[in-house]
């Protein structure tokens, strides 16, 4: 057997695959292990490393799992209540028209009880960037029914399945948004596979980009999973997620820039 | 040469923020107060000084975009009244938790729900005893003129950004509708963004090297931590009650009668003063202009040389209250409040005290006249 490598002797540059992006800080997580929140911040965040933008960006989080969202990103942040965060960003935008200014919004916080924030902000054609996790459950809360629960799914509030014919149907947000003309790039992505990551990143880094175009508002909803509130191993979900959520919450892009 | 014009009250404190240095203005539309946005959306302050005015979806959302700008270290407006007031109490005590500075107008109206669209000043409680959840105070300023509906914009921000606080000014529909000469300023500066990041070093400016990040949130999930935000809130009213009281004195040196009103109450107060001193009746006025901080010691200084007092409002008695504690009871206090949008005459209120604390109670009742 051949004698065992040190620390010293792997981190060199040359075997470097991966590293952390210095824009996430030391502080641990507090998402359950399994969920999509972690690597959702950790693209946005390596994205505004890479286009230099730290000092130039101003980050708004929601209420929700995200809420302390500000505890790991490493920029300038402010906490709205919940569902205003549109709100908030447009009054940051207005004043700072040159910064970089974006929401991380969950899918109770945008398409429920900020539902009208988001299509004013939509519609006004804000110059902001939207980040949109669609796990269709109330996490933080305890697993209650969202306006994205899919029919058939059972939450803490739904606990025999959403019925839609009480409970009304899961609401397409990003497809009801990207109908706006203040929109300018509407995608949805998901971050469970490293093919899906890549493909996330690459939406993320053109709605930060587009910003500095100033032609609209930039969209990118994030379908995830929620382990804890599905009630299934990381896997499992995950599996779930691809044979249900996929389906009426197909991925890709929604609306993109004419080309000019 | 001055610069006097014939003002509105609601245009009278756009035209103020304007030269006060406003950054933005986010509103929505409500009578009667709707004056303001559209004296900022005509007048053109983007191009007079680069002010940003925007009409809102809601007042929710305008409030929201007021502690958004807020935060960023930015001088922010919103007006509404009365209703508009309660929608945007989420984010007033958002702002309370993050301890920004901004200024809101509230052009009271008469209440509850849709009520009237008449002046009213029931909405008192709401302004002075904090208005949304948590244990929060703001300054509050009562204007009684056309003049300070503009001067208190000014004033507004000052103790805005001297303490971290929202101020609201407390007006009605009264003074937001009348019109009066107005003596205006010069035209102040807006802040640079570099002189914002100087003056606020806790704004969300965007984080620089030379800093760590700024964050503005009302969280803290740790109860000790949230103890010890809540009593550094408590300690700073503290400090505002010590230091900011304001308020007129009409005809105190002699007085054994008092009244005690604020807004359009005290301008009526006024006028019933004339008419009681006419009638050798020693008379004499308290306005308090901060209704927070209230004017405590002074109330309780004027107890022991007044007979009485008599609180006028337009309200079914709310600042009665606070008039009462300070007194502690050392002297008679009555309220007379006219409701939904009436507003008292001066010989009704002069005749109301009279009969309180000098004339025989057995005699005739005055009957205010039917609107």
């Amino acid at each position: 057997m051949s004698q065992l490598l040190t620390r010293e002797e792997i981190c060199v540059p040359e075997n470097e695959v991966y590293h952390r992006t210095c824009l996430l800080t030391d502080a641990a997580l507090t998402y359950c292990p399994g969920c999509g929140h972690g690597t959702a911040h950790r693209l946005i965040m390596e994205v505004i490393e890479e286009m230099g933008l730290q000092a130039d960006t101003i980050g708004v989080a929601p209420v929700g799992c995200s809420v302390l969202a500000y505890d790991f990103m490493d920029i300038d942040m402010q906490q709205a209540a919940h569902g205003r965060a549109p709100a908030v960003a447009t009054g940051i935008k207005r004043l700072y028209p040159d910064k970089f200014v974006f929401t991380y919004q969950g899918d109770g916080d945008l398409a429920a009880i900020g539902t009208g924030e988001t299509l004013h902000a939509c519609n006004r054609g804000e110059n902001i960037t939207i980040f949109f996790v669609n796990n269709g459950i109330y996490g933080m809360t305890g697993g209650q029914m969202a306006p994205t629960t899919l029919p058939g799914m059972k939450t803490a509030t739904s606990p025999f399945g959403r019925d839609t014919e009480s409970m009304g149907y899961p609401l397409k947000i990003t497809e009801l948004i990207a109908m706006l003309p203040g929109t300018y790039y509407v995608t949805r992505q998901s971050v469970h596979t490293p093919q899906n990551v890549r493909k996330a990143k690459k939406a993320i880094e053109k709605a930060i980009q587009y910003q500095k175009l100033n032609r609209g508002l930039n969209f990118v909803e994030i379908v995830s999973n929620c382990n804890s509130g599905w009630k299934m191993t990381p896997l499992e979900s995950n599996k779930w997620m691809e044979e249900n959520m996929f389906p009426y919450y197909p991925l890709g892009d929604i609306k993109v820039p004419k080309q000019n | 040469m001055k610069d006097i014009r014939l003002m509105k009250g609601n245009e009278a404190f756009a035209e103020g923020i304007i030269r006060a240095g406003c950054d933005g203005y986010f509103g929505y539309p409500i009578t009667p107060q709707s004056e303001v946005l559209e004296y900022l959306s005509t007048t053109n302050p983007k191009e007079r000084t680069g002010m940003v005015v925007l009409q809102a979806e809601s007042e929710i959302a305008s409030i929201h975009m007021v502690y958004g700008g807020a935060a960023a270290g930015k001088r922010v407006v919103t007006s509404s009244s009365s209703p508009g007031i309660s929608l945007m109490q989420e984010g007033i005590s958002f702002m309370a938790g993050t301890e920004l500075p901004c200024l809101l107008l509230n052009v009271v109206r008469g209440g509850p729900g849709l009520g009237t669209i008449q002046p009213s000043q029931s909405d008192y409680f709401q302004a002075v005893k904090g208005g949304g959840h948590g244990d929060y105070k703001m300054i509050v300023l009562a204007p009684a003129s056309v003049q300070e509906m503009y001067d208190f914009a000014k004033l507004g921000f000052d103790l805005a950004f001297k303490h971290r606080i929202q101020v609201m000014i407390l007006s009605d529909g009264a003074i937001g509708q009348m019109m009066e000469k107005v003596e205006l300023d010069d035209q102040m500066p807006r802040l640079t963004d570099a002189e914002i990041v100087k003056r606020y070093p806790w704004a969300t400016t965007g984080k620089t090297p030379d800093r760590k990040r700024n964050i503005i949130t009302s969280l803290d999930l740790n109860p000790v931590k949230q103890e010890i935000i809540n009593q550094n809130l408590q300690k700073k009213f503290k400090h505002i009650e010590e230091t900011e009281v304001r308020f007129e004195k009409i005809q105190c040196d002699d007085a054994e009668y008092l009244f005690v009103a604020y807004g359009s109450s005290a301008r009526i107060c006024q006028k019933a003063v004339l008419l009681g001193r006419a009638q050798g009746i020693k008379v004499g006025l308290l306005r308090p202009i901060t209704l927070f901080p209230f004017p405590t010691e002074e109330l309780a200084r004027l107890a022991e040389q007044v007979h009485g007092m008599q609180v006028i409002e337009m309200s079914a008695g709310q600042m009665v209250e606070d008039v009462r504690l300070a007194v502690n009871g050392r002297v008679p206090v009555a309220h007379y409040g006219r409701l939904g949008g009436i507003i008292p005459a001066p010989d009704e209120v002069l005749h109301v005290l009279e009969q309180n604390f000098i004339t025989s109670k057995t005699e005739k009742k005055y009957e205010p006249a039917a609107y």
